[in-house]
Parts: structure tokens; sequence; C-alpha cells
């Protein structure tokens, strides 16, 4: 399981997503980052849909970063339909967002959220903030079982 | 927030509450950490009920640290109550288990725990993951918002 496997982000503003991929490239992460969008593409990609039907080259992701305010479907939206899905459901999912209002930590979290991160300025912290989900996410914490049905 | 984010470890071994506290020391953590036991004991603490019924201070923690392998009520047990729970339902659960085995992984993601780390046998590695535990949780995690007071609370 471990330096293998995607990160998918799903994320709407592009400067946010470009600088994500020089962080990691920046903090020497080789679990590739694939972008889509907005909510509905990331729905797309994790059914295996339409561009996203080639499982070879759009493997399911290890961890999905999750913006929440998107268009067409929101972060929200996707973590309600990720909970209705018995196969995927346990896909592991940061909250990576510029709202803090408790509200919609709250809400992120009563929909299944793994864990809530406002998006850090600055570049530095970003790659910071790269390395330390790359120790922990990827390495330390043990994955979730996929395709496993609830029992 | 980070040094206010307060957290409860809920262990039965002694060395193991030993080893984290020391590691906790060692990686620099100043954050309150309560420990207690067993199930039954988390859950009288986070509920305010049995022995902590008369505590005036908020008892809810931002984040809970939780063995699976407890006497009397699992880690389980006390992960599918919080979960149902109408106040502390978001609170961050880590589950924190000597267990590797994929169904105990299933299991605790299945009644919704937020992360599982395997629990380190000596004190090099405890360290290791009390300082990824400090920089991910303490440096960069953002927490649901304490509902106040619990629910029942000495009726």
């Amino acid at each position: 399981m471990r330096g293998k496997g995607m990160i998918l982000l799903a994320e709407d503003n592009e400067t946010d997503a470009l600088l994500l991929k020089r962080a990691f490239e920046k903090a020497d992460v080789d679990t590739p980052l694939t972008v889509v969008r907005d909510g509905q593409e990331a729905v797309s990609y994790l059914r295996g849909e339409k561009q996203f039907s080639n499982r070879q080259e759009h493997p399911f992701p290890i961890l999905m970063l999750l913006d929440l305010k998107m268009p067409l479907m929101d972060g929200f939206d996707v973590l309600s339909w990720l909970k209705d899905q018995p196969e995927l459901k346990r896909l592991l999912v940061v909250v990576l967002t510029s709202s803090n209002l408790q509200a919609d930590i709250d809400r992120a979290y009563d929909l299944g959220a793994n864990s809530y991160l406002v998006k850090p300025t600055g570049f530095d912290r970003l790659i910071d903030l790269t390395k330390r989900l790359e120790s922990y996410w990827l390495q330390a914490n043990q994955m979730p079982v996929l395709g496993s049905s609830s029992r | 927030m980070s040094e206010t984010t307060s957290i409860l470890h809920v262990e039965d071994e002694g060395q193991d509450v030993f080893l984290l506290q020391r590691a906790f020391r060692a990686a620099g953590v100043v954050n309150p950490v309560q420990h207690v036991r067993d199930g039954e004991e988390a859950i009288d603490y986070l509920g305010g009920t049995g022995s902590y019924a008369h505590r005036k201070e908020p008892l809810q923690p931002h984040l809970v640290l939780l063995d699976l392998k407890l006497p009397g009520k699992t880690g389980l047990e006390v992960l599918e109550w919080i979960r149902a729970h109408p106040i502390l339902r978001a609170m961050v659960v880590i589950v924190f288990s000597s267990s590797p085995e994929p169904e105990d992984v299933e299991r605790a993601y299945h009644a919704g725990a937020n992360s599982y780390i395997v629990k380190p046998i000596d004190l090099d590695q405890y360290a290791e993951i009390a300082i990824l535990l400090k920089r991910w949780w303490l440096g960069y995690n953002q927490f649901a918002p304490i509902g106040g007071t619990p629910l029942v609370f000495g009726t």
C-alpha cells in the first residue's frame, strides 16, 4: 500500500491546485496528485465513468483532498454522496478549504470527513503541510479497506 | 488553538499510558491530556455521568485517542456511542490499537473512526508517533465546536 496509489484533489481554484501540485513536488511526495475541478468531476472520477473510465490511467485514490466551495456539486454534496456508497465510503477524505466557520467544520465531520484543514497561507507552510500529510496519512495511518461493504 | 486542544486518552494498560505521557512530553505537547482506564469511564467522562456527574468544568475533549481492547465496554462500543450522541458525534476519534488486523481496521472505520494508528511497542516508536500526531492534529486540523456542557449533568 505504501508509496503507491494516488491522491485526488477536488479544487475549482486553479491557482490553489497549481500551488499544491508544486508543494507536492517540492516536498518530494512520490504519490501522484490528480486534480478535478468540481464536485461533479470528483464523483465521476470516483465512479470511474466518462473520461475517467480507464482504471489503469485513473486509479482509485487512497485519499481525497476536498475543497468545500465548488460549482455544480460542492464538497458537502460530495461527502453526502460518498456516505451512501457502501463500497467507497471509507475513502479517506481531508477537507482543505478557506472556510473556518464552525458550522462548516461541524457539518463536514458529520458527513464523514476524516480531517478538516484551513488552507494555509504562504508556500512554505503548504510544503510543510504536504510533508505532514504524507508522513501521517500515507505512512503512519492504517488505510481503510475499500470495497468491503458494511457488516 | 493548538495548545488548548484537549485530548482524552482511553487506555487500560498502565505501561501504554506511561509511554504516551513520556512521548508527548518529549514531543513538547503541552495540551491537557485526560486519561481514563476503560470504556465505561470514557462514557461517564464524556457524558458527565457516574463518577463524573458532579464535575463543574466542561468535559468534552477535542480529540479522543481510543484503545480497542478494553475491559467491559470495548473501544468500538465507545466509538459507536460517540457517533450516536447528539452533541459529541462530530468529535475526532483516533483509534490507537495494538491490532494491525484488517478486520479491526475495517470495523473501526465502519464505526466512524477518523484515523487508525497501530500502537507502538517501545519508547522510540512512541516518540515518533507522538510527533506525527502533534504535527497533524495539533498543528493543522480544525476541530468541531465544543457543544458546551454535557447533556446529562448530574441528573
